[in-house]
C-alpha cells in the first residue's frame, strides 16, 4: 500500500439553517450536521466512516464529492482544494471520484436503459471533449462494464425497473467505474440491501478495488460490514469524528466511550458469547444537533464523563501509531 | 418497438386515435365539401326531423339550416380552439412551473402565488372575465382559454418536477458532471412527462367544453357561425320541440372529448418503460 495521500478533509463544517416563518424566513440557528471534521485517505486504502443515522457522516460524503455546500473548511484532492474551484474545473475533476449510492432504487432513472445508464458520464464527458472515446467505444466499454460487475451483457436493452435490488447497485457501481475514477464514495452501498446480497456486492467492491486500484471512502452503519471492508475506520458522533484506528484496532481496542458502546451493541451470531459479553447501554438520545457544545459533544451520554469534558472539547489526538481519539481519557 | 407501433398495439391509445382522426378527416372535408350552406337560412325548412329523404339527415335548426352541414363547419372551430389553447396554456405553464419547480425558493413562491390567485377564480368565471376585457374574437377565446389553463400545468410540472428533483438519480447525474440543463432536459422532463401528457389529453377536451360553454352564453363564437356551443345555446329555445339540434352538437362535442381522453390514457402507458411489457 502506498502512502499518498489521496484525499484529505480539513475541519469540514455543514451547517443547515433552521428556517421559520412562511413569508418572511428567518433564521432560528443552525443544524450543525458536520460540525469540524477532518481526516484524510491513503491512496489504495478503503476508510469506513460509520456512526448512528443522523450523525452527518452522508453529509460528509456530499460535501466531499461538492454535491452539498459547505460552510467552512477545505476539502483537498490530490493537492486541488475542490471547494476553491470553478464549476468547469471542479466539473472536470469530478471524473475522479464517483458516487456509489445508498438506495438502488431511487438512484437510477426508471427511464433509462442498463447501458444507457452506465454510459451516461462517458456520454457527458465524451460531449465536452473531456473524453476520447466515439459513442460505438462508449457503448462497447459500457457492455464490458456490465461484465465486470457480473451483469449480463444480455441485459444491457432492459430498464430498471427489471432488475433487482442487488442488480441494480450492480448497475450504480459499473456507473461509477465507467469514468475511472481514483476515489469512490460508497455512501451505505450495502444497506438497502438483503444480507445474502450485500456479501455479494462486497466481495464485488473488494475485487474490483484491485482490478482498478481504486481508493474507498466507505460510509456505514453496519460495524460487520465495515471491519469486513474496510482497513482503516473514523467513528462519528454528532458531527464530530471521535476515534480513527485500523480496522484491527479499532474491533479488538477501541478507547472512545462511544465506540466501545457501539461495539457493544453488534449482535453476535454465538448466543453463548453474546451472553457473557458486557454491554454498554447508553442512557438518553443523541442531542439535537442544533445545540452549540461547549465540550464533547457525547458528555451527556457518556459512563466516564468527567468536570472538564463538558468545558473544553476534546481534540484528536494520536494515541499509539494510527490510532487516533478525542477524548480528555487518554490525554 | 417504437412509440408508433406500441401505440397502433395499444387498444385505448388507437381508439382515441381513430376517433380524433375521424374528425381530422371531417375538417379536411368540411373546407371542401358541405352537404348545404352552414349559413344559409331558409324559413321553409325550420326544425326538420333528420331524414335521408330530404338530405337533411341531422334534420335543421330553427333557421332551417342544415344541421350536419354546421356540425361540421364548427368541428373545424373547435378543434382549432381547443388545440390551440392547450398549446398556449401548456406551453407558459409548463415553463412556469418548471421554472418554479428547478429553481424552487423566491421564484418558486412569486411564480406559484400568481398561479394561486388564477386558481382562486372557477375556470369558466375566469375565462368570461377575460373574454369581458379582450372582447369576442376567435383569438381571444384561444388566450381566454389558454390562461385558465396556465396555472393548471405549471402546478402539475412543478409538483412532478419538485418530486423528482429529490431522486438521487439527479444527485448522481450531477455528480458524473451534467449541468442543471442536461438534468432538466434529460432526467427530470421525461419523467415527468406522463401527468403532463394526462393534463394535455384532459385540456383539449376541457377546451372544447370551454370553448361552448362560452359560445353557449355569447361570448365565444358569433352566430351566424357556426360552433358546437352556440349550436347548443340556440338548441336550448327548442330542444323540447325539436330534440335533434342539441343531441348532434351534444354527440359532437361527447364524441371528440372522449377521443382525447382515451388517447391521453394510451400515451401515458405507452411513454412509461414501467408498464411497457404489462398485459
Amino acid at each position: 500500500m502506498e502512502n499518498k495521500t489521496l484525499l484529505e478533509v480539513k475541519d469540514l463544517k455543514v451547517h443547515f439553517p433552521i428556517q421559520k416563518g412562511i413569508i418572511f424566513k428567518r433564521n432560528a440557528g443552525f443544524i450543525r450536521a458536520v460540525d469540524g471534521v477532518s481526516f484524510s485517505v491513503r491512496k489504495g486504502e478503503s476508510l469506513g466512516l460509520v456512526g448512528e443515522s443522523g450523525c452527518g457522516k452522508s453529509t460528509t460524503a456530499m460535501a466531499i464529492a461538492q454535491l452539498q455546500s459547505l460552510t467552512a473548511g477545505s476539502v483537498m484532492f490530490e493537492g486541488t482544494d475542490l471547494t476553491a474551484l470553478k464549476k468547469e474545473d471542479l466539473q472536470k475533476m469530478r471524473m475522479n471520484f464517483q458516487i456509489v449510492f445508498q438506495d438502488p432504487y431511487s438512484s437510477l432513472d426508471p427511464r433509462m436503459r442498463a447501458i444507457d445508464l452506465i454510459a451516461e458520464p462517458m456520454r457527458i464527458y465524451a460531449k465536452r471533449g473531456l473524453l476520447a472515446l466515439t459513442e460505438s467505444e462508449i457503448e462497447a466499454k459500457a457492455t464490458s462494464l456490465m461484465d465486470v460487475c457480473g451483469l449480463s451483457p444480455t441485459f444491457k436493452g432492459r430498464y430498471p425497473h427489471e432488475f433487482s435490488g442487488g442488480q441494480r447497485q450492480r448497475i450504480g457501481i459499473a456507473r461509477a467505474l465507467s469514468l475511472e475514477p481514483k476515489l469512490i464514495l460508497a455512501d451505505e452501498p450495502v444497506s438497502a440491501l438483503d444480507v445474502s446480497i450485500q456479501s455479494q456486492i462486497l466481495n464485488l467492491l473488494k475485487d474490483l478495488q484491485q482490478q482498478f486500484d481504486l481508493t474507498f471512502l466507505f460510509i456505514a452503519h453496519d460495524l460487520a460490514v465495515v471491519e469486513y471492508f474496510c482497513s482503516r475506520v473514523a467513528v462519528m458522533y454528532l458531527g464530530h469524528i471521535v476515534e480513527t484506528a485500523s480496522s484491527q484496532q479499532l474491533y479488538h481496542d477501541s478507547l472512545h466511550p462511544y465506540t466501545q458502546a457501539l461495539l457493544s451493541a453488534v449482535p453476535l451470531p454465538d448466543p453463548i458469547n453474546a451472553r457473557k459479553r458486557k454491554r454498554i447501554i447508553l442512557e438518553g438520545d443523541v442531542p439535537s444537533p442544533s445545540k452549540i457544545h461547549k465540550g464533547c459533544p457525547f458528555v451527556e451520554r457518556c459512563p466516564k464523563a468527567m468536570k472538564q469534558c463538558s468545558l473544553t472539547p476534546p481534540r484528536l489526538k494520536e494515541v499509539s501509531p494510527g490510532h487516533e481519539v478525542a477524548c480528555f481519557l487518554y490525554e | 418497438m417504437n412509440t408508433m407501433t406500441r401505440l397502433v398495439k395499444n387498444r385505448i391509445a388507437l381508439a382515441g386515435l381513430i376517433i380524433i382522426s375521424l374528425y381530422v378527416v371531417i375538417i379536411v372535408v368540411s373546407f371542401f365539401w358541405l352537404p348545404f350552406d352552414p349559413m344559409e337560412m331558409n324559413p321553409e325548412l325550420m326544425l326538420q326531423k333528420p331524414s335521408l329523404s330530404s338530405g337533411h339527415i341531422f334534420g335543421t335548426d330553427e333557421f332551417g339550416r342544415d344541421i350536419l352541414s354546421r356540425v361540421m363547419k364548427g368541428s373545424a372551430v373547435s378543434l382549432m380552439i381547443s388545440i390551440l389553447a392547450t398549446l398556449l396554456g401548456a406551453t407558459f405553464g409548463i415553463l412556469m412551473g418548471i421554472w418554479a419547480g428547478f429553481l424552487g425558493g423566491r421564484w418558486d413562491n412569486v411564480i406559484m402565488r400568481i398561479a394561486d390567485i388564477l386558481f382562486s377564480f372557477p375556470s369558466l368565471l375566469l375565462a368570461i372575465f377575460i373574454m369581458a376585457i379582450l372582447g369576442e374574437n376567435n383569438a381571444n377565446i384561444i388566450i381566454a382559454i389558454g390562461i385558465v389553463y396556465i396555472p393548471q400545468f405549471a402546478r402539475i410540472s412543478r409538483g412532478a418536477i419538485i418530486a423528482l428533483k429529490s431522486n438521487e438519480f439527479v444527485r448522481a447525474a450531477r455528480s458524473n458532471g451534467a449541468g442543471s440543463s442536461y438534468i432538466l432536459f434529460n432526467h427530470l422532463l421525461p419523467n415527468s412527462i406522463a401527468p403532463i401528457i394526462v393534463q394535455i389529453s384532459l385540456s383539449l377536451s376541457v377546451a372544447i367544453l370551454l370553448e361552448s360553454a362560452l359560445s353557449f352564453l355569447g361570448l365565444g363564437i358569433q352566430p351566424p357561425e357556426p360552433s358546437w356551443g352556440n349550436m347548443l345555446s340556440s338548441a336550448r329555445k327548442v330542444m323540447m320541440l325539436a330534440p335533434w339540434t342539441a343531441i348532434y352538437p351534444g354527440l359532437a362535442i361527447v364524441t371528440l372529448v372522449l377521443g382525447f381522453n382515451l388517447l391521453g390514457d394510451g400515451l401515458r402507458d405507452i411513454l412509461d418503460p414501467r408498464l411497457r411489457n404489462v398485459r
